[in-house]
């Protein structure tokens, strides 16, 4: 079993990095971006008999800052 | 008294930190390595150094908050010892959730290596009575997650609660409220971007931060 991890910076949390790729579309020309907020992808392989609560608890002890993050789990068959 | 100094993989400030610990104590701190899990007995303080442990893998400190050391390190700190995390070890702190908030990347995206200015905001605590309230001083700075974050509430109680020690006299790197180092609640843990034991002789250039690490020791033998 996979399962993906979508972790974002929770809004209000300043994101320097999604400014400066925004910066970067801009002087490519993309006209019409209104904001960019980057954030990270972690794949999981796990054990077909990992249980939610298993993979939600990663989230919170290791996978995402829930100071600062939001997280969101994506199982893939 | 008896000091030690956590080795990660990537700290690069920890044998500073042993030369100030060793300076101010007279005795060569512990040096003790991320997979031990006790420290030497009768440790009274503890330093989490600068670096970038594990290389800044997933978040800054956020490997490092989780390896066995730092379950010692928080016992240490329930019964009392002094632990000082200074700019990787202050985001290890706050990984680990001994300290609250989060360190963010630079507001400005640039990695800010400089002496900044810094006003003593608190000098009733362990590490800073050495120094008067208000008292202008310089550190220097070398980081690109020192952008100190935390929600209004918890921002107000350190505030109220007198546990902002260090605040930056200038724009460093978009701090809320210009943070730049907090205590915890019963103020014997510290944790601050600014590197104080780069400024500890007068061969450094500068001697400021040498008067926090014999304020420490002050504070150990007082209470011994």
């Amino acid at each position: 079993m996979k399962a993906r991890i979508f972790v974002t910076l929770k809004g209000g949390v300043l994101d320097p990095q999604g400014r400066a790729i925004h910066h970067a579309l801009d002087g490519l020309g993309f006209g019409g971006v209104n904001d960019v907020r980057a954030g990270k992808l972690i794949e999981l392989d796990l054990a077909d008999d990992t249980s939610d609560e298993d993979i939600d608890a990663m989230c919170r002890k290791l996978l995402a800052n829930t100071v600062i993050e939001n997280y969101r789990i994506e199982k893939v068959a | 008294m008896k000091s030690a100094v956590i080795v990660f993989p990537g700290s690069n400030c920890d044998r500073d930190l042993a030369v100030a610990f060793e300076a101010a104590t007279g005795q060569k701190p512990a040096m003790v390595w991320h997979r031990d899990t006790d420290l030497p007995d009768g440790i009274d303080l503890i330093g989490v150094p600068g670096g970038f442990s594990y290389g800044d893998y997933l978040r800054s400190g956020a490997m490092a908050a989780r390896s066995p050391v730092m379950q010692a390190v928080a016992k240490a700190a329930e019964r009392g010892a002094f632990v000082l995390g200074i700019c990787n070890g202050f985001q290890v702190l706050t990984e680990s959730g001994l300290l609250p908030g989060a360190l963010l990347r630079n507001a400005g995206g640039h990695f800010v290596c400089r002496d900044v200015a810094l006003t003593v905001e608190n000098a009733q605590s362990a590490f800073t009575s050495r120094y008067a309230a208000g008292e202008a001083i310089r550190y220097p700075v070398a980081h690109h997650d020192g952008n100190y974050f935390a929600d209004d509430a918890t921002l107000d109680r350190l505030e109220g609660e007198g546990r902002v020690a260090l605040r930056y006299a200038e724009s460093v790197n978009g701090s809320a409220r210009n943070i730049a180092g907090i205590l915890n609640d019963a103020g014997n843990v510290l944790g601050m971007m600014p590197h104080p034991e780069r400024v500890i002789e007068p061969a450094h250039g500068a001697t400021d931060g040498k008067r926090l690490f014999q304020g420490l020791v002050e504070g150990l033998m007082a209470r011994a």
